[in-house]
């Protein structure tokens, strides 16, 4: 009786509320974006540079095209959002599993891994990237499984150092004493117990890979620049900034709000995954 | 003597003291004082509140969220409750020093010991630099550290535990302080190490005339150390009186029941096998026997060994050149052999790095052997194929020492306990193996309601028997325990004594008991073997090691461990010397020793 009550008031927290109103809101927005708005990308010339909360039609006010900047910060979430989780999901599969790898079986798969790790970080991002999409050219795809290239790295030594840590913990031995075969020891000790940190590097790579996103594509290697996304607006609203503020700060102001709900739900849920509660209060 | 000292004024008087973390009251009116060159022994289990006790005469316990509710701490006419953390400053490490009880952590790793004594007596003494150093190197010839002049410049960590104590008392007496806090300072130490530190400690206490409040769970050490005992039971005092009358006619229920559960060396004298002792009990405030007396005759000699160790031998690489060539090894276990029978328990008894853990390790298969084998009913881990490798840890069971860290908290403990079930099939389906944990539970003193908690949930003496209880799902031939009792209180340690021989006279289970608290393996063992830097000295009977022991090290050993009897005769020789560092260099492999049968079954390493 008395789990259930705590299963339940696991969700009565400030930081689960606020931030799943903030993710759902959004996420809802941008999924519904075609119905809601149909017309982001229409362009009235003469209505350009509406300042904001003046026309009621365009609330958020227009941009040097004319197209409503309201319309363009939600259709433009679906190449942010898309971006930013995707290839946050691709590189924690990816680095978490290298990092349980290299740091449970050490020796040749531990120099390996890490070694390769150690190239990898030694490569300016922006080299990588222009070498990248060189080689394979620029799509959406491409931009995706470029930011888990480069971060699954972050993942990857993050765990291997939690894991080298944990593996001399006595209870991880303790199951090697009963005979746990080891797939199970990763998968049912290790994983719960170094996930904490996973999921806060999470939350937070989220947003730079949204950023990162408008910056390859800035530099004509990412997604094509006419498909609005968030980092792309900011970028564009950047030469308007003293005369028109709102062209930038809207799409900002989205990513900001994504983040902290991000945040706000990662936070909640490692404390919740951690049945001693309190670790990290 | 003593009458003189009790006119005085007390240098440190304690009244009132009643401490609050949040809405718990962890210490409630405690009153205590110490007379200078006297010391008050505080005692009590764990937390019964004497740390705090401690931490909130120096004031750090301030930085831990404590606040006190209301007492005063008396101090050189000034009540330290009501000085500022600036004023404490002045008086930490200068007229009141404290001492931690690890040694491992309580020094700074990346400066040298010089630079840490030194930084007191700067702090604190109006020296320069080369003086203080002077002061330093004298002060380690003051705790008898050999070198000193060369020590200074050492780091930590190329100092031994017992060396990094010394240390410790000798940065706590740097500014000659009035009083003395020592923690459970030789709770982490070996015996004849503890024996030398407590010996160091009370010579000097008497040399400079200090007070000393010694903090402890130790009767034993309780009864060489103290001349007053304050007595702490949640956060209450509940005894307090010179040492000698709360050994001989202690007042308080609660006193009698710790006192009656302590293990004393030689209790065992002229018994043949271990027995089940009755346990002493709080019920209804008044200590009461339960349980009965049995004599434990479980071994049976008459059958084949359960488990034979034949000339084990394990090595640790510990340098290498830069094209991998080994210089330097450290020989963990040296030719180690012995048998356990059925049933028996045989205890491995030792110091740190006398490679008793490797040992249990090994057989566990946790370790790999260098060279010998073990056999297990017969058939040696060699010739055996993987999946006969697999079932022996089913056969062989581990309980690890800490019971805190030997469970995953993150699992329920019903999700621990039917982990060796579900790992080796031995039952299928949810509800055949819920019925198990529930059944393995109630075995080990636990309710069934307990399945579905998390290990945080539970104390110290609670986790132990959910560790026996997982030991026990596979329905194991053998289980290694090591150092299993050494976390916990005396109290809950006598309660774990008797689940252990419990089960083992109804499984018939043999047990490897790893340990280093003589007192406990006269209490529990049918045979001893003694290890000394990863060779046996002496093995035999029970009876044999501990009444007439043959081989200067066991005499040694027994020689060391804590008296629990003030007027037990002291024995002050100091013991000199320290465990010898294990690492050599490859071609320098230490002698292994012959053996001889001085009696049927009585082996003794002769000397090299």
């Amino acid at each position: 009786m008395a789990a259930k009550t705590s299963r339940l008031q696991r969700f009565h927290s400030l930081e689960f509320i606020l931030g799943a109103f903030l993710t759902v809101i959004i996420c809802g927005a941008v999924l519904l974006s075609d119905v809601l708005f149909p017309g982001a990308e229409k362009v009235n010339l003469l209505s350009r540079l509406v300042p904001p909360f003046s026309d009621m039609a365009h609330v958020f006010g227009t941009d040097p095209l004319g197209r409503d900047v309201l319309a363009r910060v939600v259709a433009g979430g679906k190449i942010s959002l898309l971006v930013g989780f995707t290839s946050v999901i691709g590189a924690v599969i990816f680095g978490v599993l290298m990092g349980l790898i290299a740091g449970y079986y050490r020796g040749f798969w531990d120099m390996l891994v890490m070694r390769f790790a150690d190239l990898q970080l030694a490569m300016p991002f922006i080299l990588l990237a222009i070498t990248f999409i060189a080689i394979v050219g620029g799509s959406l795809t491409n931009t995706i499984i470029l930011l888990i290239v480069s971060q699954w790295v972050q993942y990857a030594r993050v765990v291997r150092g939690s894991v080298l840590t944990l593996r001399e913990r006595e209870f991880i031995l303790s199951a090697r004493a009963i005979g746990v075969r080891d797939w199970r020891i990763i998968v049912q000790h290790l994983l719960p117990n170094l996930i904490g940190p996973v999921i806060v590097l999470m939350t937070l790579n989220v947003a730079n890979n949204i950023l990162l996103e408008s910056s390859l594509t800035f530099l004509g290697l990412g997604v094509d620049p006419t498909i609005p996304s968030w980092g792309g607006m900011l970028a564009d609203g950047r030469t308007y900034l003293q005369t028109a503020w709102w062209v930038s700060v809207f799409p900002g102001l989205a990513i900001l709000l994504t983040v902290l709900g991000l945040n706000l739900l990662g936070d909640w849920l490692r404390d919740s995954l951690d049945p001693t509660g309190r670790s990290s209060r | 003597m003593s009458a003189t000292m009790d006119n005085q004024t007390p240098l440190l008087s304690v009244e009132g003291l009643s401490v609050d973390f949040g809405v718990s009251r962890v210490v409630e009116d405690l009153s205590f004082s110490v007379q200078p060159g006297r010391t008050v022994a505080i005692v009590g289990e764990s937390g019964s509140g004497k740390s705090v006790t401690s931490l909130s005469i120096m004031r750090l316990a301030d930085m831990m969220g404590a606040t006190f509710a209301a007492g005063r701490i008396m101090f050189a006419g000034q009540d330290l409750l009501q000085a500022s953390q600036k004023q404490m400053r002045k008086i930490r490490g200068k007229e009141i020093a404290m001492i931690f009880q690890e040694p491992m952590t309580s020094l700074n790793p990346v400066f040298t010991i010089g630079d840490q004594i030194c930084e007191v007596l700067l702090l604190h003494e109006d020296m320069n630099k080369a003086e203080a150093l002077a002061e330093a190197t004298r002060l380690l010839d003051l705790v008898r550290l050999p070198d000193s002049a060369e020590l200074v410049s050492r780091y930590p960590h190329q100092l031994s535990g017992g060396m990094r104590q010394r240390v410790m008392i000798a940065m706590a007496l740097a500014c000659r302080p009035k009083l003395l806090i020592a923690d459970e300072p030789t709770t982490a130490l070996d015996v004849t190490i503890q024996a030398q530190i407590l010996t160091i400690m009370r010579e000097l206490q008497k040399d400079l005339g200090m007070g000393m409040v010694f903090i402890t769970h130790d009767m034993g050490v309780v009864a060489e150390m103290a001349d007053d005992v304050v007595v702490m039971w949640k956060g209450k005092k509940v005894e307090q009186g010179p040492v000698e009358q709360i050994f001989a006619s202690p007042q308080h229920p609660y006193t009698r029941t710790l006192l009656a559960a302590v293990p004393r060396l030689g209790s065992m004298t002229g018994e043949a096998f271990p027995k089940r002792m009755p346990l002493t009990v709080l019920e209804d405030g008044q200590p009461k026997l339960v349980g009965e007396e049995r004599v434990q005759d479980t071994a049976r000699y008459g059958d084949k060994p359960l488990l034979s160790v034949k000339d084990l031998s394990i090595r640790f690489d510990i340098r290498k050149t830069i094209f991998g060539k080994v210089t330097h090894r450290l020989s963990a276990v040296s030719k180690v052999a012995f048998d356990i029978y059925p049933g028996e328990t045989l205890a491995l008894v030792g110091e740190s790095g006398s490679g008793k853990s490797t040992i249990g390790r090994t057989i566990q298969q946790l370790q790999s052997a260098h060279s010998g084998d073990i056999s297990f009913n017969g058939r040696g881990y060699s010739e055996m194929s993987a999946a006969d490798r697999f079932r022996m840890r089913q056969e062989i069971q581990y309980i690890f020492q800490d019971p805190f860290a030997s469970l995953d908290p993150r699992k329920t403990v019903g999700f621990s306990i039917a982990e060796p079930i579900n790992t080796h099939g031995l039952l299928s389906g949810g509800q055949a193996i819920r019925r198990r944990v529930d059944e393995l539970l109630e075995r080990v003193g636990l309710g069934s309601q307990y399945a579905d908690r998390y290990p945080h949930e539970f104390s110290g003496g609670q986790r132990q028997r959910i560790c026996i209880a997982r030991a026990l799902a596979s329905d194991p031939k053998l289980i290694i325990a090591d150092e299993a009792l050494s976390a916990l209180d005396v109290s809950i340690q006598a309660q774990i004594i008797n689940l252990f021989m419990d089960l083992q006279a109804e499984r018939g289970l043999a047990y490897l008991f790893i340990s280093h608290d003589m007192a406990v393996v006269e209490k529990m063992s049918h045979r001893v073997a003694v290890l000394y830097l990863g060779q046996i000295m002496e093995m035999g009977s029970r009876r044999q090691v501990f009444e007439t022991p043959e081989h200067d090290y066991t005499r040694r050993l027994l020689a060391s461990v804590p008296v629990a009897d003030p007027a037990a005769q002291r024995n002050t020789v100091l013991i000199e010397g320290d465990i010898p560092n294990p690492v050599h260099r490859v071609g320098e492999e230490p002698a292994i020793l012959g053996r001889e049968e001085i009696n049927p079954g009585h082996f003794v390493a002769k000397s090299a």
